[in-house]
């Protein structure tokens, strides 16, 4: 990728980098294979069918697969999240039913730009312009849980069938967990302070034109992939380990269908484990190959993406402790229904 | 010219603010740049989405971290 760097930073080549840019990601891409294979057994000369051979013929395989996977991708939502904003997505949600509320929370949660660390402002603006607390919620579980890394890791690693099924699961948790707690009516365990602040003013939406929406996808890549591509590493290092050296079916007996109990406890586990979707996605595929069901990778997962340690920390702030407990069983609750679900469908 | 930044100590917030200073300084203008951490006076200002750059009361940019050269062109802009 460092090869590209000159081409993106002069000025006039950028408006048209794309077009140019294109055609060499396919070429490289559709490559991958033939490349990996070269290198790893003519040039660097390693024995086939050797633990270390497999193993850094599936590291220097994925790896540049899934980060020019993520590049392209990151840069297409790039573009198309400067047409979504969490103001337009307020707007949106003002009025809207307890149903078709937490439907349309989820939804957008998808697309709107969201970073936890503005997890706070978003909570209160939404309170503040009289949102439903069910509805707010939906879109706090949803934006995190479903987002670009994790689509692309999927489909890159398992097909797309998986990337489809871990989109649907994790709408349809979304949507029933804010929909139960907008039924519990917890509004009295939301820190008192969030109901006294006063939002001001929301400033103009700026103008774009189709230019700046094309650097706003540069930008973006240059920010995500550069902050995610060390987990990618390390996530895929750790799965070539475990695919070169770890046996078959090693981890059907713990984490197979036949033991019921790997969902919930995978679940537990995943809650204050911490990683990215670009950390905990290579090693899960691992996982798979090596006999894990489905379901129960699916659920680890998502408890590990979509429930993290850090993120109930900032949600402290607005929330009082039997909320953020309310809110872990309640999407815990689902997450483990789902492992449940795809251990016996598959 | 008095800069704001805010933002409740994030990392885009801490990028945001180096930027600003780096223009500042590049411009060599007269400027003040403070950091807001406080939430309920970021709310006042109706965004939703931090790190952001005030300029003089007036919000100019959020949710992003722009490069020096944009914000060294927002804040020369009239």
């Amino acid at each position: 990728m460092d090869n590209r760097k000159p081409l993106i930073n002069i000025g006039n080549v950028r408006k048209y980098a794309p077009v140019l840019l294109l055609p060499l990601w396919v070429i490289l891409y559709y490559n991958l294979s033939w490349f990996s294979n070269e290198l790893v057994l003519n040039i660097l000369g390693m024995p086939a069918g050797k633990h270390f051979t497999e193993a850094m013929r599936f590291f220097i395989f994925e790896v540049p697969k899934v980060l020019l996977l993520l590049t392209l991708i990151i840069f297409i939502v790039g573009i198309i999240r400067t047409y979504f904003s969490p103001e337009r997505t307020r707007k949106a949600l003002e009025g809207k039913s307890l149903f078709t509320g937490n439907v349309m929370a989820a939804s957008l949660g998808i697309v709107t730009p969201f970073c936890s660390c503005s997890a706070i402002p978003l909570f209160l603006g939404f309170i503040e312009s009289g949102i439903p607390l069910g509805v707010t919620f939906s879109f706090l579980i949803a934006a995190p849980m479903i987002n670009e890394v994790a689509i692309v890791l999927l489909f890159g690693l398992f097909g797309w069938k998986t990337a489809l099924i871990y989109v649907v699961t994790g709408l349809i948790i979304a949507i029933s967990a804010g929909w139960v707690i907008g039924k519990l009516h917890l509004e009295k365990w939301v820190e008192d302070w969030v109901y006294t602040v006063k939002t001001g003013q929301h400033p103009e939406d700026e103008k774009l034109s189709l230019h700046d929406r094309v650097n706003r996808g540069f930008e973006a890549v240059k920010e995500i992939v550069g902050k995610v591509w060390i987990y990618i590493l390390i996530g895929i290092g750790v799965g070539a380990g475990v695919h070169g050296y770890v046996p078959e079916d090693f981890l059907a007996a713990f984490m197979g269908k036949s033991a019921w109990y790997s969902v919930p406890l995978s679940v537990l586990i995943g809650i204050p484990l911490y990683s990215n979707a670009a950390g905990i996605i290579p090693i899960v595929s691992a996982l798979i190959e090596k006999g894990a069901a489905l379901g129960t990778a699916l659920a680890f997962m998502m408890s590990v993406i979509g429930l993290s340690l850090p993120e109930m920390i900032i949600l402290r702030k607005v929330l009082k402790l039997p909320l953020i407990f309310t809110f872990i069983g309640v999407v815990g609750t689902g997450i483990i229904l789902v492992g449940f679900l795809f251990n016996f469908i598959f | 010219m008095e800069i704001k930044i805010l933002g409740t100590g994030c990392s885009n917030c801490r990028n945001l603010e180096k930027a600003t200073r780096e223009a500042v300084a590049e411009l060599n203008i007269e400027a003040t740049v403070v950091k807001e951490e406080d939430i309920t006076k970021i709310m006042g200002y109706g965004i939703m989405r931090t790190p952001a750059l005030v300029v003089d009361e007036k919000v100019l940019l959020y949710g992003r971290v722009p490069s020096v050269k944009e914000i060294k062109e927002l804040l020369t802009k009239p």
